[in-house]
């Protein structure tokens, strides 16, 4: 089971109210290379690969649901008091008809969540090669996010995550390795 | 509730110690071998755990479903979470 804890994985600040960047941002909650794609891609993974690294996809998907909730902060943070006319001009007007300030599983340009997002193919390779291609991806969301935004506290946490994607391929990686010797150990018998 | 600065700096010295503990954990599924690596985990890990017995003393409980101790009344339910922090 999960246990909950009642603190963020890294404090999350905003200089200022920018519904703009929520916009951007919400890429982060709900698009292909999200957090939630991240956390249910790895957790689903895990029953069927090889246990020398059932561990590492558990404990990864697990701080993913931590980075889920530090981009929702960040979302909250930046639009909790903007006006409905703010909403409309950050481009957000039609989030705002359908879902108020509440935040939605939907990508930047208002795509919602899809499971056709994630990979479960049952070939360890090939899934964690997935996972990899997933990690860079999100990597680079965070850089191209980072290069719009002019908000240096957002960008304090915006660079912690772009480096928690680096380390989870590096990981990944080592995995691969990990599973490669196995296969190989096992041509001697 | 706005939470005092008190707060704020003891919540900061857990994220601090638990990222260490996020991250070696991460390593150490990959490098299960490394020695000096699992006695930093254990030694950080008692850092944990005091750094939060300070901070649910004062502050309320970090964890449920048995994970902290509570006071009276259920405190669990109490602002400010941590979006709101």
């Amino acid at each position: 089971m999960w246990y909950y804890e009642k603190k963020l994985q890294y404090p999350v600040k905003v200089s200022e109210c920018n519904p703009r960047l929520a916009k951007f941002l919400i890429e982060q909650y709900g698009g292909a290379d999200g957090e939630l794609s991240a956390a249910l891609r790895y957790l689903n993974q895990r029953y069927s690969i090889p246990d020398k690294v059932i561990g590492l996809l558990t404990d990864i998907g697990t701080e993913e649901f931590a980075h889920l909730e530090m981009i929702a902060a960040m979302v909250y943070k930046l639009t909790k008091d903007a006006t409905p006319e703010q909403m409309k001009e950050a481009g957000l007007g039609a989030h705002y008809a359908n879902h108020d300030h509440a935040l939605f599983y939907h990508d930047a340009a208002g795509n919602p969540w899809t499971a056709t997002y994630i990979q479960a193919k049952g070939d360890p390779i090939a899934d964690l090669y997935e996972d990899i291609a997933a990690e860079e991806k999100a990597r680079a969301t965070y850089q191209w996010i980072i290069n719009m935004s002019d908000d240096p506290c957002l960008n304090d946490s915006l660079k912690f995550l772009r480096e928690r994607e680096i380390v989870h391929s590096q990981r990944f990686r080592e995995a691969v390795e990990i599973l490669k010797q196995e296969q190989d150990k096992k041509k001697f018998y | 509730m706005k939470p005092s600065q008190e707060q704020i700096n003891q919540m900061e010295q857990i994220q601090q110690v638990d990222f260490a503990l996020v991250e070696l954990t991460l390593y150490l599924d990959t490098h299960p071998q490394d020695y000096n690596a699992i006695q930093q985990f254990n030694q950080l890990a008692v850092q944990s755990k005091q750094l939060k017995g300070q901070y649910e003393q004062q502050f309320g409980p970090l964890k449920q479903f048995g994970g902290s101790f509570s006071s009276y009344p259920w405190n669990w339910i109490d602002s400010p979470w941590p979006w709101q922090m």
